[in-house]
């Protein structure tokens, strides 16, 4: 029987990980939960067994259940009937599996009826149930809005509403608005403290907002009157029970169709207060678009994985001049390429939530007892990190997603382009992910500041310190020449001072950050397992190689000046 | 009400996924090459008894099965979707049965168990496909049956009314408890493993699994429920002479080794009655679905 998981033994590779031993020895307190709860593990190789059992009943109900299922959800879409949304038939089919299961609320402390999954597992499950239909990836890991509502919330909210999550309801966070996208500080939706209800009421609309009827929403809305940045907003949690809010509009969208994008009114809606007034963007929001950002890797390395199989297999079926096409090198090009950028997403991927596994368990120590020095700084260190990873994780995964399900259907030919093929919905469904939870552009924003503050090339530079199997030295030396012309360039354009200059370069500088980190983890990875990832670091070393000389090329012979050829529109004095 | 429930299981070798090397050069059933699965109409068997349990509380849902040591695989199983427990029929006196002397073991284990309100069980195995087991256990025990049963309505005041497919439609009877079911493989698919459960349950083991050296073998003594439990023929009660080989008047005389040769064949045009009546075909002859 076909499983997602065991079928890929790269992804249980990175179980491997070297941080799991801290994670594990973090995440579970050096075990104590044994003592209350049967399904708690006794010792590190138990809590790894766990891991690989729950990947594997995933892996199963993926194959199984949500994949066949994924071409009818796709078609169906979801349905509003009287301001409430109503999911794909085979949508509500597969969230029930996913319940009957057991995998909801799957991060949160067992106390409160959950797993106590790393980010890192959890990470693993989204690309599983994303490399099925990346639409129910969106439901079901929103799931991870759980952590955020624990984080901030107070024990009695978090008694009240978690136990729910891991019972199967679900959750979403209601950020943007019309006129509030990219642009969060701008949010309007009001809410208003009502002496008579003895609880906020939140008035306005939201839109675009995933899974937008769920049973429990985290909602950003301006809790101080005549505010107009960001330090005015606020989170709210939502309980659906109150009433209040309908869904007055369905989207319909290019792709992930199974999955509900829906525009909100509240009237009225009596909401509880989450955190801290006037920290919700600050604190919370980024807290959880932190965690979305790292969920869209995992839906777009699902989705890569799943591209890459449809053509994969196409090509060894497919007959053309007297043999399959696979033998054909125009074909085994783009195979190899697909696979490569596979495989480097992947590890990435699992590199950052490592990084942001140790630095949330320390924070959440943190509220149990003081932290030792030591623990400060290595929260310090890995906060820092996560941090800086996370940005070029959702970027670039989510960029090679695109790419994997465009040469997808360069490789199904003619064919790829009928509907009757699955890659044509894995491309539709792909083209959200680079600009959800913050664009590619939005990305390089973010990563722009650890560029020029060396944060990346400190990285780069120790891991190039990292022994690798003699056979990749090779490779290693030219990764090495790589991050040379890395820093030269980085050094370029920060020397020109120029702000408009450095925002427009970012991008090449991102990439190249990213594809010389990818190469480098990618050598790590092959020189532990050569036959699972061999191929991939020759390949993707190579196609590094290639775009980090262009676009150093690039930025080296840029200047200010070069600017207004550039520009949309000459800007005003 | 609260209701006890044994759910009938076997373990069979996976021949729905048959490979060149399923078959010995003897003609017999290459158990080896074969992966051990839970038997398909089984596990309709034990949704539907789970599904009882969910909508009466307090209910228990126990898993009673006969084999090898390793068939304690199939109790797990059970256990990792919602069981409360079960029973392995282990013992060089139980092996070799045909299906009277099965029926007769688990009839036996039955009435050790001791009252139990439903005994439900998939219609057949995929590897004798007698479709005997299920009656016979009722006949010997004494107690009504319904067969091809898809879908359990209700148990209601000492009753249970149960859908059942039968030639050319439906038929929905009523029965009084207790009572034996047998449920076909179209009824609704068992749930999956449960994550809590299987994390709760993996190294459950019934005695004859266990290893000496078992690294793991102090939680056998902290956590009493992973030991299942296991009976012999001597456990049950039960009478040699109708156990296991000695208590199977079927007796296989040859195996012929069928080769199929694409002799024969069909051609069918394009209307839908004649792709209608060839999915049929496929279906009922299990070759698809």
């Amino acid at each position: 029987m076909a499983n997602y998981y065991t079928d890929h033994p790269e992804i249980a590779f990175h179980l491997d990980h070297p941080l799991m031993h801290r994670i594990v020895e973090l995440k579970e307190r050096n075990f104590a939960d044994k003592e209350k709860y049967a399904d708690a593990p006794v010792d590190y190789e138990d809590c790894i067994e766990n891991y690989k059992r729950l990947l594997e009943i995933l892996g199963d109900i993926a194959a199984n259940i949500i994949a066949p299922n994924s071409e009818d959800v796709d078609l169906e879409g979801p349905h509003l009937e009287n301001g409430r949304m109503k999911y794909a038939s085979k949508t509500v089919e597969n969230m029930d599996a996913l319940r009957k299961a057991g995998l909801c609320g799957v991060s949160l402390a067992r106390r409160y009826g959950g797993l106590n999954l790393p980010n890192l597992v959890f990470s693993m499950c989204s690309e599983l149930v994303s490399a099925a239909d990346a639409s129910l990836q969106n439901i079901w890991s929103l799931q991870s809005c759980a952590d955020t509502l624990y984080e901030f919330g107070d024990e009695d909210q978090r008694m009240r509403f978690l136990p729910r999550i891991c019972a199967g309801e679900t959750m979403s966070m209601d950020l943007t608005e019309p006129d509030a996208g990219s642009d969060l500080q701008r949010v309007m939706l009001k809410a208003t403290w009502s002496e008579k209800d003895g609880c906020w009421l939140l008035n306005g609309v939201k839109r675009f907002i995933t899974n937008g009827d769920s049973d429990i929403h985290l909602v950003l809305a301006r809790s101080e009157e005549g505010s107009k940045d960001g330090r005015g907003l606020s989170m709210f949690i939502y309980d659906k029970r109150q009433g209040g809010v309908n869904v007055r509009h369905i989207e319909h969208k290019l792709g992930i169709h199974g999955s509900p994008t829906c525009e909100l009114t509240y009237k009225n809606a009596k909401a509880e207060l989450c955190g801290e007034r006037r920290l919700g963007l600050i604190k919370a929001v980024m807290a959880l678009m932190n965690a979305a950002r790292l969920g869209i890797g995992a839906q777009s390395s699902g989705l890569s994985q799943e591209a890459y199989n449809e053509a994969v297999r196409y090509a060894s079926e497919r007959a053309q001049f007297g043999k399959t096409i696979e033998h054909f090198p125009g074909v085994y090009d783009m195979l190899s390429r697909m696979k490569a950028k596979l495989d480097a997403g992947r590890t990435l991927l699992y590199h950052t939530a490592a990084h942001v596994d140790i630095y949330k368990c320390l924070e959440d120590i943190q509220r149990e007892r003081p932290l030792t020095a030591e623990e400060r700084q290595e929260m310090k260190k890995y906060t820092r990190l996560a941090d800086a990873f996370t940005p070029i994780c959702k970027g670039m995964t989510s960029e090679y997603a695109n790419q994997n399900a465009y040469d997808g259907i360069s490789v199904h030919g003619g064919s790829g382009f009928i509907m009757e093929y699955k890659c044509q919905r894995l491309l539709r469904d792909a083209r959200i992910f680079s600009i959800y939870e913050g664009t590619t552009q939005l990305q390089v924003v973010a990563a722009v500041r650890y560029i020029t503050n060396g944060t990346y090339s400190a990285i780069i530079r120790e891991m190039l310190e990292d022994a690798v199997a003699p056979q990749y030295e090779g490779l290693k030396a030219r990764v090495a020449k790589m991050a040379d012309l890395y820093d030269e360039s980085v050094e370029y354009v920060k020397a020109a001072g120029n702000q408009e200059m450095q925002d427009f370069l970012a991008r090449r500088l991102y990439d190249m950050t990213g594809e010389i980190i990818m190469s480098l983890l990618l050598l790590r990875d092959a020189s532990k397992a050569p036959e699972l990832f061999g191929k991939s670091a020759e390949v993707y070393t190579r196609m590094a190689e290639e775009n980090v000389a262009g676009k150093s090329a690039y930025v080296l012979a840029f200047k200010a000046e070069d600017l207004p050829s550039f520009r949309a529109v000459t800007p005003e004095e | 009400m609260t209701l006890k429930i044994v759910v009938l299981a076997k373990q069979v070798p996976d021949t729905r996924n048959v490979g060149k090397d399923a078959m010995t050069p003897e003609g017999t059933v290459n158990r080896a090459a074969l992966p051990a699965i839970f038997n398909p109409d089984d596990l309709n068997a034990l949704e539907q008894a789970l599904r009882l349990k969910e909508e009466n509380p307090g209910s228990t849902v126990e898993v009673l099965t006969m084999g090898p040591p390793r068939a304690g695989e199939i109790i797990r199983q059970g256990l990792y979707r919602g069981a409360d427990g079960g029973y392995l029929l282990t013992d060089r006196l139980f092996a070799g049965a045909d299906t009277l002397a099965t029926s007769y073991a688990l009839a036996t284990a039955i009435r050790k168990i001791g009252k139990v309100d439903i005994v439900i069980g998939g219609r057949q195995a995929i590897d004798g496909d007698t479709a005997q087991v299920g009656p016979q256990v009722a006949q010997k025990l004494g107690l009504n049956q319904v067969t091809y049963a898809e879908k359990i309505l209700k148990v209601e005041g000492g009753k249970a009314t149960i859908e059942r497919h039968i030639d050319g439609g439906i038929e929905t009877v009523e029965a009084p408890l207790p009572l034996v079911i047998t449920v076909n493989g179209s009824a609704a698919p068992c749930r999956p493993e449960n994550a809590k459960l299987v994390m709760k349950y993996k190294y459950a083991k019934c005695p004859s699994e266990q290893v000496e050296g078992d690294p793991r073998a102090a939680l056998y003594e902290e956590r009493p429920y992973l030991n299942l439990t296991q009976w012999s023929v001597a456990d049950v009660n039960g009478d040699p002479d109708q156990c296991g080989l000695a208590g199977s008047p079927t007796k296989v005389k040859t195996v012929q080794n069928i080769v199929f040769q694409a002799k024969e064949s069909k051609t069918l045009s394009s209307s839908d009655a004649d792709i209608e009546s060839l999915v049929k075909e496929l279906l009922s002859e299990k070759l698809i679905g």
